[in-house]
């Protein structure tokens, strides 16, 4: 059933696909999360409306639609882009979708009088963004943009859709090879957990440090 | 309301013990954490006493109601409904919790009404009456039915049975929840801060059912309040607390007009 | 363009056909996982002595803490190997769907009871209620309307979640479309795929909201508790603990164990 041999194998791979590829995945698209978000965040409150209506629809339409069909779709429509490159792109615009929505509560949970401040002392729009709005909106979104991340993170495995070499991927090529999945699944899982266990346990901490 | 339909539970379930105090606190000890609120507390309550809790916030008064209903636990101590233990029993000398059935069965011979109400919104408000009555006493639907509508007009809502609780105004929803905890046939009503929450103009349509409630049934009451004008007015004994501590009893007339404590004198003033 | 609309009319009849057959099976055989699940583990993890909820508590946490994929794969090659049992395609994914988002329901369950204020609790006991009819008659009622947005947004993420049955060899929808792609072209294909994903997302969510709605004027919630359940709901989505009660919920606790 399990063997050691196998196992001690299986970690060593595994651990390679884990910072190589899933790690930069989740860095990465990450990145490309938490900017886009902000962008699609602010683009729906200020565009005029014949703008911003069809922007809020496709930022719906990406979050209530797969991962897996936008992988499949933009690495047959790029066929220069590498997988990889593929995969950072399209996790990162799709939770790009989630951050969005986590700013947008951020930026309602300020109250009125700050935008009223602000207009009140003449400050341009660009101004009371940075200066005022966002400094506070993003204190109350971060704990939730971390836990965007972690899904991610736990979504990185469906770059397996798209051949991308990551963890759970090299985990079923290692188990077809020696047909058997127990190891590298056990491996897989395993860590899994003890990357993100840890890291909810430290939003929790983060959320309620933030709270007041 | 006629006492045939409504025998008075005090003279009807427990005949046998007629010189035990309807509640005894004995050596009562109640900690939160480190924080001790009631250190060593013994009093009693006869039947058919109206008793008022007064002091300062955070001397103790709710929580001996609560207490009382086991809404929260016994640090130490004893507390006896009746003669009969109410969560711990004394064996041999040794302090024994009891398990939750004889808890319950003592438990339902109280009743409570809340500073908030709590009204179940997801019943009307006939369902609100009939439920306990229905579900733990076992009564039939029509008989809960029959009483609740009786206690309904009693309290001056006899038309709003079908109504929900969130259309109701404050002093209605705790007129329901006096209902409510009638339907049980209680020989013991707690009523802690009832009209705190309560805009002050409906605060008078509450008292007013209480008052009512006093004069006509022969039910124990432990009543914690800041209004001092219906504690005079309902009260056999008022009792005073400071720090977890009796510090004067006595009649209200006694206690209202010329206290022997300085510190209730300065309360008093405060309050009035 | 009309090459695309030839395409899409190609494409239609199989991604309605099997495609979407595969989908909605697993779809709606995980959704009834799904809620099994996450009322148990919740009402255990609310409700039941302390070693029992801990046990519930490692189970939540082991389903959300890896990842739903590897869950898949852990039912469709390991158990096997392991057990000798053979569930089968269909009935791994429904169980490798129903667990995940499961666990996430379950703390939606929780979250809810911990929401239901403190004074229900101790009424209930006031009013000496059993256990059963205190859940049945008073709580449940008040914490199932609460929890309806959250299920709500977990049924949407198990439509997209279905995405990922056919690496356990199921021809759903996305499988169909990556078919179709040599035969019609991609964008027909995957164009049509994402719409139906689309509308079946906005036909479920549609259904819960409507249902939620129903349940919370029937409590005659107001707009605020509305809100603060959606904002909950949220952010059990993204794996964060359950809205952590203030006192109330740790009284509600106390209280709802010990009658």
């Amino acid at each position: 059933m399990w063997e050691n041999e196998l196992f001690f194998e299986a970690v060593p791979l595994l651990l390679e696909a884990f910072i190589k590829v899933t790690l930069v995945v989740t860095v990465l698209g990450t990145l490309i999360a938490v900017v886009l978000g902000l962008v699609w965040a602010i683009a729906v409150r200020e565009l005029p409306p014949l703008l911003a209506a069809p922007l809020r629809f496709l930022v719906d339409f990406i979050r209530m639609t797969p991962l897996p069909v936008h992988l499949l779709v933009i690495y047959y429509a790029f066929n220069s882009l590498s997988a990889m490159t593929v995969g950072i792109l399209v996790i990162g615009v799709h939770y790009s979708t989630y951050m969005a929505e986590s700013y947008r509560a951020g930026i309602e949970s300020i109250r009125s009088g700050q935008w009223e401040a602000a207009t009140a002392l003449s400050l341009p729009a660009s101004r009371t963004w940075r200066a005022v709005i966002l400094p506070q909106a993003i204190r109350n979104t971060l704990p939730s943009l971390g836990n965007w991340a972690i899904a991610m993170f736990k979504d990185t495995p469906f770059l397996i859709f798209i051949s991308v070499p990551e963890m759970v991927t090299r985990a079923r090529e290692f188990g077809g090879q020696h047909f058997t999945y127990v190891e590298a699944m056990t491996v897989a899982g395993v860590l899994f957990l003890l990357a993100s266990y840890p890291t909810a346990v430290l939003m929790r901490k983060l959320e309620k440090k933030l709270a007041y | 309301m006629p006492t045939d339909q409504n025998p008075d539970p005090a003279t009807t379930s427990h005949p046998h013990n007629g010189g035990v105090p309807r509640i005894q606190f004995e050596d009562v000890v109640k900690k939160f954490g480190s924080t001790t609120v009631l250190e060593g507390l013994n009093f009693s309550v006869d039947r058919g006493e109206r008793v008022t809790l007064i002091g300062p916030s955070g001397s103790g008064k709710t929580t001996i109601l609560r207490l009382l209903m086991t809404l929260e636990e016994l640090t130490d101590g004893y507390v006896w409904v009746d003669g009969d233990p109410l969560t711990h029993d004394r064996r041999d000398g040794k302090r024994v919790e009891l398990k939750p059935k004889q808890v319950s069965a003592v438990r339902k011979r109280i009743g409570m009404v809340f500073q908030q109400f709590n009204l179940f919104p997801n019943m009307t408000v006939l369902q609100n009456i009939i439920e306990a009555p229905v579900h733990v006493l076992g009564q039939s639907t029509e008989q809960a039915r029959t009483k609740a509508l009786e206690l309904l007009d009693r309290v001056g809502l006899g038309d709003r049975g079908d109504a929900h609780p969130m259309q109701l105004s404050g002093g209605q929803q705790q007129r329901v929840a006096i209902a409510r905890a009638l339907a049980m046939d209680p020989e013991i009503l707690l009523l802690d801060e009832v009209t705190s929450a309560l805009d002050p103009e409906l605060v008078g349509e509450v008292l007013g059912v209480l008052q009512d409630l006093a004069a006509t049934t022969d039910i124990t009451m432990l009543i914690v309040t800041h209004e001092m004008q219906f504690a005079q007015d309902v009260s056999d004994r008022v009792m005073m607390f400071d720090s977890g501590h009796i510090i004067e009893e006595g009649l209200p007339a006694k206690i209202f007009s010329d206290p022997d404590n300085e510190r209730t004198r300065q309360f008093l003033q405060a309050v009035r | 363009m009309s090459d695309f609309f030839s395409g899409v009319a190609t494409a239609l009849p199989r991604l309605l056909g099997e495609g979407l057959l595969a989908t909605l099976v697993s779809f709606a055989g995980g959704a009834v996982v799904m809620v099994l699940v996450a009322v148990v583990l919740g009402l255990v993890e609310h409700q039941a002595p302390a070693w029992l909820a801990v046990i519930a508590r490692v189970i939540v946490e082991l389903f959300r803490g890896s990842s739903l994929v590897v869950q898949l794969f852990f039912f469709f090659y390991v158990i096997p190997t392991l057990t000798g049992v053979d569930l089968g395609s269909t009935w791994t994914a429904i169980i490798a769907l129903g667990l995940n988002y499961g666990a996430y329901g379950a703390e939606v369950v929780r979250g809810s009871l911990n929401a239901v204020p403190r004074g229900q609790w101790e009424t209930t006991t006031a009013l000496s209620m059993p256990w059963a009819t205190k859940m049945r008659r008073v709580i449940w009622p008040q914490a199932w309307a609460l929890m309806l947005p959250g299920f709500n947004n977990l049924m949407v993420m198990l439509i997209k979640g279905t995405a990922v049955v056919s690496l356990v060899l199921l021809s759903d929808i996305t499988f169909e479309a990556d078919q179709l792609r040599r035969q019609v072209g991609l964008w027909p294909a995957f164009l049509s795929a994402l719409v139906i994903y689309y509308l079946i997302a906005l036909v479920v969510s549609t259904v819960m909201r409507w249902g939620e709605g129903r349940a919370q004027r029937r409590l005659g919630l107001g707009d605020f508790q509305i809100r603060q359940a959606r904002r909950d709901a949220a952010k059990v989505l993204a794996g964060a603990a359950a809205a952590e009660a203030g006192s109330g919920g740790s009284g509600a606790r106390r209280e709802g164990r010990d009658t």
